[in-house]
């Protein structure tokens, strides 16, 4: 059934016809400008016209010509409502649930990453990516569970590509889970190492919530508004009391800590918070987390638009030539691996046919909730490319790349890096070491610090005062880190539980979620899983982000190419052929980049393998490569490198496998001339009564 | 105006709690009271304890 289409009136065209040219205009200035550095405002107003363009056209396209949403047909919110999972909701209320779930840290990290070829190649893969490949899946994902009583991704892929291949997405999003909680938590590392500081309120995190948590059991139980509030004031009060932390040579020492121990820290955590009870620390901490999110998302949108920075950083700088210091490998297929989040994130399709299709009132919904909402993100990724791209180039290098390549001293980085041709001064770099209240800015990859730094800035510019960059500072570094460790604590859970479903293969005893031992025995192999990597990332040579973002960017696409893979079979199996370069093309993009990404990371001069061997090379001479100090270092690295060769492939296997049972699910349904996808059959939604 | 204050605090009150995973009590118990009279309607306590522990069971309920 399709809905009257309705013809647009003269002005609407017009306003199209105007909003068309002012966008083309903005992204003129963006893309075409050289020499002289531009305004952050122009391409803020680009990005904008982009998204408003790709969600009337692009977005009602799909909607209507291919997943062809009916909103006179009951949704499984309508259907199978039961107060609680199933609640037909309010579109508004959809929306910001969704937006909340799926808007975390990676959208803030790989622009500011991407940032080091310059801000014009960030920029058009977020834009043109997420029109036409993030929101795409993230709507279609949406639409097919929502037509499959909110069936979730790996259960949708065994009904429509078959039993095998369910199995094999679900290792792989196993594996997937493990490689984020590495890469966040290593995040985390790299903006606490040797600062007292953030290390401080990052530790008063733990009895604050704990605080909330006995807050919300018993003292004014379910009142969550009320407890984040004073959340929120015990946490700035702990930013404040930090300085004095830093400041005192005692209590500084005592939150000292270098990578290693910081690692290990975050391990132990991980597996005691993972083994309490849900009330007590990650539940009230997830409260503070979501709201603190959005909190200062709006705050940094605001930051932007009211400060209305230049852009420091040149449009496309000579390190698209893969020679760059931040991430190895060319813009080709590297770009499109390192900002996976913001552009197209395969995780999202998890969360796509988890909750929302089950909140969904309406079919004629779910555009705005899926295609929106991923708009929204890539929003919030093009902030984090403006923010990191505002800040001095020189200063940009400094705390990105690895001190294998800048050396440990303000002396030498501003060397090494104005000799790139980012010229920069050493009272440069201590000055804004001086000014965030931390003793050093270099080598702090992961983006959280050089966003911090850049927010700081921006938002220094519009308050000013003594101390306030610090304060902002290290507010953006509490905000990420409470936020990576909620997300490691519910990642392990998560990750345990499908441990457990895997061992209760082996042995029924174990899968029982209330048994202590299954329980232990699966979260200690699930913290030791992320924990080899995180501790890995710790003593890489090349500062562990740098080595470690690749293979979670190619995870994540992997991920994002199955589920595009998914809409493309179903789409096949309506018979609506004519549409498959809808999802098609952005799968076969994705195919080709994971591929290609995972073939040079496999063999090739920037392979992990390469790094194997030049240490084993070295060790067999007898010689020592930092950072390594002890033969057993060099070997721990040699491994290190062998084993994520190793998991690249498996990434490899995993990928190929799945499109040749995409291909095989093609072929067979292009030679059936009637539709045979899994879909629940059609109830109106005029005769359900929904009282 | 005044309605509209409240029907935008309301919705935020509803979205607010829905992203940390606590669906709208008065539509559950609007729900059991049609649907279900023979259950018993939890208070408000035992719906959020409910709630809070069910969230953290399911596959990942956010993004990095």
């Amino acid at each position: 059934m399709h809905t009257a289409v309705v013809k647009p009136s003269p002005a609407g065209k017009l306003l199209w016809a105007a909003i068309a040219i002012v966008g083309a205009w903005c992204l003129g200035v963006v893309a075409l400008r050289r020499g002289e550095p531009i305004n952050a405002i122009w391409l803020v107003a680009a990005a904008i016209a982009v998204f408003v363009i790709g969600y009337r056209f692009y977005g009602k396209f799909i909607n209507e010509s291919v997943l062809r949403m009916d909103p006179s047909r009951a949704t499984p919110a309508v259907l199978r409502n039961d107060g609680l999972d199933y609640v037909p909701t309010d579109k508004w209320v959809v929306f910001g649930h969704h937006f909340a779930a799926i808007a975390g840290a990676g959208p803030l990290v790989g622009p500011v990453l991407a940032a080091q070829m310059g801000y014009l190649p960030g920029t058009l893969w977020i834009l043109f990516g997420v029109v036409f490949a993030g929101a795409v899946q993230d709507f279609m994902i949406l639409g097919l569970s929502v037509r499959r009583d909110g069936r979730s991704l790996g259960n949708m892929l065994r009904d429509e590509l078959g039993p095998v291949a369910g199995v094999v997405a679900m290792f792989g999003v196993l594996v997937l889970m493990m490689i984020v909680l590495a890469v966040l938590a290593l995040v985390v590392v790299k903006a606490l190492t040797h600062s007292p500081w953030g290390t401080f309120t990052v530790a008063a995190t733990i009895p604050i919530a704990l605080l909330m948590g006995i807050y919300l059991r018993w003292l004014r139980p379910g009142k969550i508004l009320e407890v984040s509030i004073i959340g929120l004031a015990l946490l700035l009060l702990s930013i404040w009391a930090g300085k004095y932390v830093a400041d005192s040579a005692v209590w500084s020492a005592a939150f000292n800590f270098d990578a290693k121990a910081l690692a290990w820290l975050l391990i132990a955590y991980g597996f005691c918070a993972s083994v309490l009870p849900v009330w007590l620390l990650l539940a009230p901490r997830d409260y503070l987390s979501t709201f603190l999110k959005i909190g200062t998302i709006m705050l940094l949108a605001l930051a932007i638009f009211l400060a209305a920075p230049t852009l420091q950083m040149p449009a496309v700088t000579k390190f698209i030539d893969g020679t760059g210091p931040v991430f190895q490998g060319n813009l080709f297929p590297f770009l499109f691996i390192t900002i996976a989040c913001g552009a197209v994130s395969g995780w999202h399709s998890i969360i796509a046919s988890g909750t929302t299709p089950k909140l969904l009132a309406s079919e004629g919904e779910a555009r705005m909730v899926g295609y929106g909402g991923m708009l929204m993100e890539a929003f919030v990724a093009i902030m984090a490319l403006v923010a990191a791209s505002s800040l001095h180039p020189g200063v940009y290098f400094a705390m990105n790349s690895p001190s294998a390549l800048i050396g440990t001293t303000a002396q030498d980085a501003a060397t090494a890096i104005s000799q790139w041709g980012f010229v920069v001064t050493p009272d440069e770099l201590l000055n804004t070491a001086k000014n965030i209240g931390e003793s050093s800015i270099l080598s702090r990859a992961g983006g959280a610090p050089t966003l911090a730094v850049g927010m700081a800035q921006l938002l220094h510019g519009i308050i000013p005062g003594e101390g306030m960059m610090a304060f902002w500072y290290h507010y953006a570094i509490l905000f990420e880190a409470l936020f990576i460790l909620t997300t490691v604590d519910a990642g392990t859970r998560v990750g345990r539980f499908m441990i457990q479903e895997i061992a209760g293969l082996v042995s029924k005893p174990l899968q029982h979620t209330e048994s202590w031992t299954g329980n232990l025995l699966a979260t200690a192999i699930c913290v030791g899983l992320w924990g080899y990597f995180l501790y890995q990332g710790a003593v890489d040579p090349l500062g562990g982000i740098n080595t470690l973002w690749p293979l979670f960017g190619i995870a994540n696409q992997m991920l994002a190419a199955v589920a595009l893979m998914l809409a493309t079979v179903v789409t096949v199996k309506l018979k609506r052929e004519r549409y498959v370069w809808v999802p098609g093309i952005p799968a076969c993009w994705l195919v080709v980049c994971t591929l290609t990404a995972g073939f040079e990371k496999l063999t090739g001069p920037i392979s992990f393998s390469a790094a194997a061997q030049k240490y084993a090379q070295a060790a067999a001479d007898g010689k020592l490569l930092a950072p390594a100090k002890t033969a057993e270092e060099m070997q721990r690295i040699i491994t290190n490198n062998y084993v994520d060769a190793a998991l690249t492939g498996i990434f490899i296997v995993l990928i190929l496998t799945m499109l040749g049972f995409a291909i095989r699910a093609i072929v067979r349904a292009w030679g059936i001339n009637h539709p045979t996808a899994h879909e629940e059959p059609y109830v109106a939604l005029a005769n359900v009564s929904t009282h | 105006m005044k309605a509209n204050l409240q029907a935008i605090r309301k919705w935020a009150v509803q979205t607010a709690r829905l992203c940390c995973g606590i669906p709208d009590y008065d539509v559950y118990v609007k729900h059991l009271r049609e649907h279900h009279p023979d259950r018993p309607v939890p208070s408000y306590k035992e719906f959020f304890r409910e709630r809070q522990i069910a969230r953290y069971k399911g596959t990942g309920g956010r993004c990095c």
